[in-house]
C-alpha cells in the first residue's frame, strides 16, 4: 500500500497587482511507498518547494488532495518532519533544545526526551556541540541540527528541501553519506528535492523528474544500485549510465524554463 | 582606523566614551571661567557642583530625586506590564490588531503633556496624576512597537515550529515569545528614555516635590547652577539605567549578539 497519495494536486498562485496568475503546478499525482526514498529534480522555478510544501501542509493546493496512510493532509503535523534549505534552527535553544523541540511540544516526558535527543546528537555525529547555540554552528552542523530534529519526532515521512543546497560540495558529500546511513538503518519515506543529478540518484530509490513550469512529472526512474551505497559508487557504469539519461532529460526541461523567461521578459 | 561595522577594543571604547564628556565638560569650564558668557545664564562647574552639594546637604535634594524616580519607574512599569502583553496578542492575533490597532495609532499622537491638567482635574494633584501622564506617554508607543515586533518573526522559524507539532498557542508561546524578546526589552530600554522626558513636564505644572519642581523653582530664583544641576542629574541616572537595562538584556539573551 502507499504511504503518501498525491492525487490531482496543482496550485495557482494568484496575480500580483492585477497580473495574470502564475501556475505553479499542474495536477500532479504520484504514489510513494514505505520506505520509498523518493528525489525529485526539476528547473528552477518548476514548482518542487511547492509541492513538498503542499505535502508538508503548509500550503494549501488549489486542486486534489495529499493522502498519508489514507488521512487526508489539512495542516503541518509532527508526523511529516521537514527540513528546510534555509537554516531554521531556533536561534535561542542549543542544539540539544533544538532537538528537543518537538518532544517537548507533544509532552514527551523529560527522561525519555534526554535518551532521544541523546541517541539522535550521536546519530548525526554532534557530540560535543549539545550545548552549542545555532550561531556557533556551521552550515552543515546547522543542518545535520535540523535533521536530527525533525527525525526525533519519529515522523511517518521526511520531506527534504533542498537541505544541503547551501553547503560545500565536500560537505555536501559527507551529509549525504550521513543522511543515506540513517535511511538505511532506519528505512524512512523520504522526499528529497535537490537541483544535483548526482546527489538525486545516490540518494533515491527512485527519482521523479519536473518539467519547467508550470510543473508536472515528466519521467520517473527507478535506481536499483545495491545498498549500503558508498561514494565510490559514483563512479561505477550504472551510476553513469543513469547519470546520463537524467542530464538529457533535465538539460530539455532547463532550455524550456529559460525560454519561457526569455518570452515571458518579451512580453 | 574607520573601516566600517569594524568593533573598537574595550579599553578604546571606554577611553573614547569618556572623552567627549571630558570634553563636553571642558569647553563648558572655558566658556564659563573665560568670562564668556553671563553667569547668570550659565555657571561654571564648579559652582554647579557646590550648588549641587548644598541642594543635598541643606534641602534633602535626595528626596526629591528619590520621589522623580519613583513616578517614573511606577508609570512605566504599569505600561509595561499592561503594554507589553497587549503588543504581543496584537503582534501574534490579526483579529486582536484590527480591533486595536486604529485606535492606538491615534492615540499615540495624543501628547501625554496635553492631558496633564485633565489628568490633574481626574486624579487630583497627588502620584496617580504624575504617573497617568507617564502611563499615556509610554504606554501607547510600546504598545504599537511590540505588535510590529512580534509581527516581524521569521515565518521560517514559525513554518518550522508547525511541522515539528506545535500548536498555535505554542507558536507563541515558544517561538514568538522568545523570538521578540530582545527586541521587546529593547523597546523598553527607549520607551524608559521618554517616560523621563513626561516626569518631568508632570512636576512643571503640579508637584510637592521632584526633580521637575526644584527645577521650576530655580527658574523664578534665576538660578541656573541649580537648573544644570537637576538636568545633570536626570542625565546620570539615565545614563546608569540605561547601562543596567544593556547588561540584563546581555546576560538574558546572549544568542541574540551579533
Ligand atoms: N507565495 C507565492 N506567491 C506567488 N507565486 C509563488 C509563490 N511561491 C512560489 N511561487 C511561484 O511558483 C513557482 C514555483 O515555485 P517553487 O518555489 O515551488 O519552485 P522550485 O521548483 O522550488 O524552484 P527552485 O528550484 O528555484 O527552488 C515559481 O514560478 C514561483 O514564482
Ligand atoms: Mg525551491
Amino acid at each position: 500500500m502507499s504511504k503518501l497519495v498525491i492525487e490531482g494536486v496543482s496550485r495557482i498562485f494568484p496575480g500580483v497587482h492585477g497580473g495574470e496568475p502564475t501556475r505553479a503546478l499542474e495536477p500532479i499525482d504520484l504514489r510513494i511507498a514505505d520506505n520509498d526514498f523518493i528525489t525529485v529534480l526539476g528547473p528552477s522555478g518548476c514548482g518542487k518547494s511547492t509541492l513538498l510544501r503542499i505535502v508538508a501542509g503548509l500550503d494549501h493546493p488549489t486542486t486534489g488532495t495529499v493522502l498519508l496512510d489514507g488521512q487526508k493532509v489539512t495542516r503541518p503535523g509532527p508526523d511529516r518532519g521537514m527540513v528546510f534549505q534555509s537554516y531554521t534552527l531556533f536561534p535561542w535553544l542549543t542544539v540539544r533544545e533544538n532537538i528537543c523541540f518537538g518532544l517537548r511540544e507533544r509532552g514527551v516526558p523529560a527522561a525519555a526526551q534526554q535518551r532521544i535527543s541523546e541517541e539522535w546528537i550521536g546519530k548525526v555525529g554532534l557530540r560535543g556541540f549539545e550545548r552549542h547555540l545555532p550561531k556557533m554552528l556551521s552550515g552543515g552542523m546547522q543542518q545535520r541540527t535540523a535533521l536530527a530534529r525533525a527525525l526525533a519526532n519519529e515522523p511517518k515521512i521526511l520531506l527534504l528541501a533542498e537541505p544541503f543546497g547551501a553547503l560545500d560540495n565536500q560537505t555536501r558529500a559527507l551529509m549525504q553519506e550521513m543522511l543515506l546511513a540513517i535511511w538505511e538503518a532506519e528505512r524512512k519515506t523520504v522526499i528529497f528535492v535537490t537541483h544535483d543529478i548526482e546527489e538525486a540518484i545516490f540518494m533515491a530509490s527512485r527519482v521523479v523528474v519536473m518539467s519547467a513550469r508550470p510543473g508536472r512529472i515528466k519521467a520517473e526512474l527507478a535506481v536499483d544500485l545495491p545498498h549500503p551505497r558508498h561514494y565510490t559508487m559514483k563512479t561505477t557504469p550504472d551510476f553513469a549510465a543513469l547519470k546520463a539519461r537524467l542530464t538529457e532529460e533535465i538539460r530539455i526541461e532547463s532550455i524550456r524554463a529559460a525560454e519561457q523567461m526569455a518570452t515571458k521578459a518579451e512580453a | 582606523m574607520f573601516r566600517p561595522l569594524i568593533p573598537v577594543s574595550r579599553g578604546a571604547k571606554i577611553v573614547l566614551g569618556v572623552a567627549f564628556f571630558v570634553l563636553f565638560v571642558g569647553l563648558w569650564a572655558a566658556a564659563t571661567f573665560g568670562k564668556w558668557v553671563d553667569p547668570l545664564f550659565l555657571r561654571d562647574p564648579w559652582q554647579t557642583i557646590v550648588t549641587g552639594w548644598t541642594l543635598l546637604a541643606a534641602h534633602a535634594y535626595h528626596i526629591d530625586i528619590g520621589v522623580t524616580v519613583w513616578r517614573v519607574v511606577g508609570g512605566f512599569v504599569v505600561a509595561a506590564l499592561l503594554g507589553v502583553p497587549l503588543g504581543i496578542l496584537m503582534g501574534a492575533y490579526k483579529p486582536i490588531e484590527a480591533f486595536f490597532e486604529p485606535f492606538i495609532s491615534f492615540a499615540r499622537y495624543l501628547p501625554a503633556s496635553a492631558f496633564i491638567p485633565l489628568l490633574i482635574v481626574w486624579a487630583g494633584l497627588g502620584e496617580r496624576s504624575k504617573m497617568a501622564v507617564i502611563f499615556i506617554g509610554a504606554f501607547f508607543p510600546l504598545v504599537l512597537m511590540v505588535a510590529v515586533i512580534v509581527s516581524s518573526t521569521r515565518r521560517d522559524l514559525v513554518e518550522a515550529a508547525y511541522t515539528l507539532g506545535a500548536g498555535h498557542s505554542g507558536i507563541v508561546r515558544r517561538v514568538l515569545l522568545p523570538a521578540s524578546a530582545p527586541q521587546i526589552a529593547e523597546s523598553l530600554r527607549l520607551v524608559l528614555g521618554w517616560a523621563w522626558t513626561y516626569v518631568i513636564v508632570a512636576e512643571y505644572i503640579a508637584a510637592e516635590r521632584g526633580i521637575g519642581k526644584t527645577i521650576i523653582d530655580s527658574q523664578a530664583l534665576a538660578a541656573t547652577d541649580q537648573i544644570i544641576f537637576g538636568i545633570v542629574v536626570i542625565g546620570i541616572i539615565g545614563l546608569v539605567s540605561d547601562y543596567l537595562f544593556k547588561m540584563v538584556n546581555q546576560k538574558l539573551f546572549p544568542w541574540s549578539l551579533a
